[in-house]
């Protein structure tokens, strides 16, 4: 099954792509895309606290094939989106949220490192390493 | 049966069908000329049948579990002939591909099609010979030539023991294989090779000093023994045990020696003077980019170095991320994870306390080399199922070994957990001990500055005149200041006045008392009330009423003079005083000091006494407002009444 995830800037602008398989990337660009507007509108609409939002798009399927596009928002309004499949049913809800929230970690690791400055891309090897095992135990 | 190595294709087959009671062993082209060369690399020309030893390291450079190997030896027939001829061998070989491609060890699978066995070592036999020449320590290399490089050191190193076997480096070029045969089997064949295809990177020796301790590697072994112990690569046989945390524990490079530790801990102090403290992450940042690797690859080591994520680096933190800057910049390709030496409980337990870990690590590592050399690497070979707890005692005996070798402090390798945690702990004691002595002697020197601050202390009571009167001298003076100036007034004042009245008589008395009570009262560093009492100069203020202010009254002490006018003229006295002050430094700082507060108390006082006054001004105000209103009602009210 395929998985994308992003990690998306306040600006929109992407912090980090990352998508299994590698082929139809462009596919998961497209629905990051349009996804990111919904997620804007979710924050702008809850107004207080935007920690552990996580939104299921069930309403974003693909007319030909189905995803799910989950949306989580940081308090510094970094957004991380991730694509699954629908066929794989067998991802729950808290799943994702741990796996959000395993990411935001990675994520504020990422963030104590001091060559890193904020906005770049991220290569960490760590975080890669993380991201991988995450997709391989959903796929 | 034909002997000979040579690739006599069909007489191998031959002899193989015959070896194995008829079976005819169809091989290829490519088979054959594989197994010949094989063959003849195992067996030297004029001999008939393969060294023991050499096959033995062919074998293992298969990577397939010992116990497969035996199996495959019986199969082969070598264990009931009792030696490798051609015929053994092939089919050996044959097995061993069958195993290696997954199938089980028997006769039947060596029938199918099978590509060739893949042995480890071999290639690096070809590439040791050219390489030998080419001697390191501080050549750069890539993944390849990391074990090209170390292979060939190590062959020089140990000399001829290794010459006909590959020596035991494992090429990069096939990790996929091994992780997953020792993930199957943990124990390591001996070969420490296996450790995963991740943290090779590091071949050669980091140092000469590293070159020491692979030098005495050898000095262990048998073929078996070597394999484990041969440079750093026994200390991996351990990690195979953790491949599947792939864990990089130590290699030479990784380990930190004493220069090093030594040269990271004064560059930590120049960063951060309090070794138990932590460098935050910009100061790092700065220090580290002053060593010019780019940035991706400092983001990498901090997030090697940096364990807890904090964005700080304690000191061990700071010495493994400035070894691995060390390391990269000496060529070694950055690890996946972290090596082990490098971790901070390791680096702790070794690195705060050198001096007193050596007799630790003495202590722990003496025993061992006792006991290893009765676990002979031979049994390695044949012994079964038996081996595998043993090995990886071997093993890690192996390293221990090698651990000796070293600088006693840098002997704490990766050494077997349970060894890590006595070290650990004790040494963590030594640690603690170390970060508390920094502790008290702090503590002990602020005890001290506290003790020579006592000028304005209140706190401490200073032990009380002998005299009992001295309550009364203080009022006295309170008497004598409010009668001397008005601004000296302060808010210790209001509290004696009340008693002054009856008192004057008595403090006349006392007066002369207190003349005598001087020079004991220098003695003490605080408070004679009763020498003050005489001298009150405008200056000191202190209306030693409170016993506190006894503190005070040193300075009136340095101030006093033996000639204790009773009277109020004591500013007279004060120019005569001066002669004292310089016996007395403590006093005429106290002074000062009581002076400054003596004013801002004055300010203050002025402060609220305005505020009183204008609170008490509108008080009489809202009181006429009120009388106002209330005859205003009473104007209104008549009229009601009636």
């Amino acid at each position: 099954s395929s998985q994308a995830l992003w990690l998306v800037l306040p600006q929109n602008y992407p912090l980090y792509i990352r998508s299994v398989p590698t082929e139809n990337e462009l596919k998961f660009h497209y629905t990051v895309h349009t996804s990111l507007d919904v997620v804007d509108e979710k924050i702008s609409a809850m107004g207080k606290a935007l920690v552990d939002q996580r939104e299921l798009y069930l309403g974003l399927l693909y007319p030909t094939e189905d995803y799910k596009v989950y949306g989580y928002v940081t308090n510094s309004k970094v957004k991380f989106v991730m694509v699954v499949d629908s066929s794989n049913t067998a991802l729950r809800d808290n799943e994702i949220r741990s796996m959000f929230r395993k990411l935001h970690n990675s994520y504020t690791d990422i963030m104590c490192n001091p060559f890193y400055n904020p906005g770049d891309r991220i290569h960490s090897r760590a975080f890669d390493t993380m991201v991988n095992s995450m997709m391989m135990q959903v796929c | 049966m034909e002997q000979g190595p040579a690739g006599g294709s069909g007489s191998a087959a031959a002899a193989a069908a015959a070896g194995t009671g008829g079976l005819l062993l169809p091989l290829s082209e490519t088979e054959q000329q594989r197994y010949s060369e094989l063959f003849s690399r195992c067996c030297p020309p004029p001999e008939a049948a393969a060294g023991g030893s050499s096959v033995g390291e062919l074998f293992r450079a298969s990577q397939l579990p010992p116990d497969t190997l035996h199996q495959i030896t019986e199969v082969c027939g070598a264990k009931r002939v009792g030696y490798f001829g051609p015929a053994q061998f092939y089919i050996a070989l044959k097995l061993i591909a069958a195993a290696q491609s997954g199938f089980p060890v028997r006769i039947e699978s060596i029938k199918n099609e099978l590509p060739l066995p893949r042995f480890m070592a071999l290639k690096n036999d070809t590439e040791v010979r050219y390489g030998t020449p080419a001697e390191f320590h501080g050549v750069k290399f890539q993944v390849p030539h990391a074990t090209l490089e170390k292979n060939s050191y190590k062959r020089t190193d140990e000399g001829d023991k290794q010459e006909p076997k590959s020596p035991p480096m494992s090429p990069i070029c096939s990790p996929p294989a091994s992780p997953s045969t020792y993930q199957r089997i943990p124990l390591s064949y001996g070969y420490g090779k296996a450790r995963s295809g991740l943290e090779q990177q590091h071949g050669a020796p980091y140092e000469v000093k590293h070159s020491t301790h692979q030098q005495d590697g050898p000095s262990s072994g048998n073929y078996g023994a070597k394999s484990t112990l041969t440079c750093s690569t026994p200390n991996r046989c351990l990690s195979v045990e953790q491949q599947e945390s792939s864990s990089q524990y130590s290699d030479d490079p990784w380990r930190i020696t004493e220069e090093q530790r030594d040269y990271y801990m004064n560059q930590f102090r120049s960063l951060q003077p309090d070794l138990n403290a932590f460098i935050s992450g910009s100061v790092a940042k700065n220090f580290f980019t002053k060593s010019k690797l780019p940035i991706p690859e400092l983001s990498h080591i901090w997030e090697l170095s940096d364990v807890d994520c904090d964005g700080a680096l304690t000191l061990a933190e700071f010495c493994a991320a400035f070894h691995l800057v060390v390391a990269r910049k000496n060529g070694y390709q950055l690890p996946e994870t972290l090596p082990e030496t490098l971790l901070p409980e390791y680096l702790q337990a070794a690195c705060l306390k050198p001096v007193c870990d050596c007799a630790l690590f003495d202590s722990h590592s003496e025993p061992l080399p006792s006991s290893q050399p009765t676990r002979d690497f031979s049994r390695a070979e044949k012994s079964s199922a038996e081996e595998a707890p043993d090995n990886s005692a071997l093993l890690q005996d192996g390293k221990k070994d090698d651990k000796q070798a070293l600088k006693v402090s840098t002997t704490l390798k990766t050494i077997p957990k349970e060894f890590q945690h006595l070290t650990v702990k004790a040494a963590a004691q030594e640690p603690n001990a170390f970060r508390a002595r920094p502790r008290s002697r702090s503590y002990s020197s602020t005890s001290i500055e506290d003790a020579m601050k006592k000028g304005e202390e209140p706190p401490t009571p200073p032990p009380r005149p002998q005299k009992s009167h001295s309550r009364a001298s203080s009022l006295d003076l309170n008497k004598i200041f409010q009668q001397n100036t008005q601004a000296v007034r302060s808010g210790w004042l209001p509290p004696p006045p009340p008693a002054l009245p009856p008192r004057p008589s008595a403090s006349q008395t006392e007066q002369p008392s207190e003349v005598e009570l001087h020079p004991q009262m220098n003695r003490p560093p605080s408070q004679a009330e009763e020498n003050s009492s005489a001298k009150k100069e405008v200056v000191l203020a202190q209306p030693p009423s409170k016993p506190a202010r006894r503190k005070l009254r040193t300075e009136a002490q340095g101030l006093e003079t033996p000639e204790l006018s009773p009277t109020i003229n004591v500013t007279s006295s004060l120019p005569a005083a001066k002669p004292h002050f310089p016996v007395q430094k403590q006093s005429s700082k106290q002074k000062r000091a009581i002076q400054t507060a003596i004013r801002k108390n004055k300010e203050a006082n002025a402060v609220l006494a305005r505020l009183n006054s204008e609170l008490q001004q509108q008080l009489k105000e809202v009181h006429k407002e009120r009388i106002a209103l209330e005859t205003q009602l009473e104007q209104l009210r008549p009229v009601t009444v009636l």
